[in-house]
């Protein structure tokens, strides 16, 4: 049987391929832009996906390189008719994806603490 | 000024719309296009004078924005969230322009070529392409942005309370 989620696949393969990434969390997030003007006509269900993607491959670079090379493996996909219409990223290293789950530790734990009494 | 004097006649009533000076609240104009009618050749490859009038347009202020829709009416999120971020940081109308990508089929497929960028909106700080939606929101919230923008000189600027200004 055929995926339901191909072009989700093509998106997983790809960037596990080229970037090896330590966290790849891939959403769809066609369904909120169903109704939106631009997808009139369009019968996809994978046209807007939200990546977060960890990966040594993005050390040492700024952010528009990091994203340039997630556009450029799915250049094809993206160039398509009814193909990908939106790619949102976050593109991280492993230290940096460290440091915010420090942080929002952090946050977490002065969250708690103002807390008013109940 | 040196970007005013190059910008051509085209683009010279449309990048500082007047509208700008009065607008009370952080209302921005997305400029008219200041690009040729298309041909009935497109050419896939950026032609020189699609490349000309996208310089012209980056250089039209030291904030641009490329976006679909108009600063007030944008016809996407993405774009919609750029312009939110821009006045939630302040940057002074006078030094923005906006070029809304909708109006003009050439400049929308000529900028993705132009930036290396396949996503509109796209951010120019001083002709530097800074990034697309993402990473305005990052940089928004990381402090980069507001940097960025002090460093540039680009935000408008409020008396502190208690300091006068001359």
């Amino acid at each position: 049987m055929s995926s339901n989620t191909p072009v989700e696949d093509l998106i997983r393969a790809k960037i596990t391929a080229a970037f090896n990434p330590q966290t790849l969390e891939i959403y769809n997030d066609s369904h909120l832009h169903a109704h939106h003007k631009a997808m009139a006509g369009s019968t996809s269900r994978e046209t807007h996906f939200r990546l977060v993607i960890t990966s040594d491959a993005f050390n040492s670079k700024m952010q528009p390189a990091r994203h340039r090379m997630v556009y450029a493996l799915l250049r094809d996909e993206m160039a398509a008719e009814n193909g990908i219409h939106a790619l949102q990223l976050r593109t991280l290293t492993p230290d940096e994806e460290d440091r915010q789950a420090e942080k929002k530790r952090a946050q977490e734990a002065q969250a708690q603490e103002d807390q008013p009494e109940e | 000024m040196f970007t005013r004097s190059v910008v051509s006649n085209l683009l010279r009533s449309s990048a500082r719309p007047a509208a700008f000076r009065s607008a009370p609240a952080y209302a921005l104009r997305a400029s008219v296009s200041p690009f040729a009618p298309l041909t009935p050749f497109q050419a896939r490859l950026l032609s020189d004078q699609t490349r000309s009038a996208i310089d012209k347009a980056v250089a039209s202020a030291p904030v641009v924005l490329f976006m679909k829709g108009t600063p007030e009416t944008p016809q996407c999120g993405f774009s919609r969230a750029a312009i939110q971020i821009l006045g939630l940081q302040g940057v002074n109308p006078e030094k923005f322009a906006a070029f809304n990508v909708l109006e003009d089929p050439e400049l929308r497929e000529g900028i993705k070529e132009y930036s290396d960028w396949p996503t509109i909106p796209q951010l120019y700080v001083n002709k530097d392409f800074v990034g697309g939606c993402d990473i305005l929101v990052s940089m928004h919230q990381n402090g980069d942005l507001a940097k960025l923008f002090e460093d540039s000189k680009v935000l408008f600027e409020v008396p502190a309370e208690g300091e006068k200004k001359e």
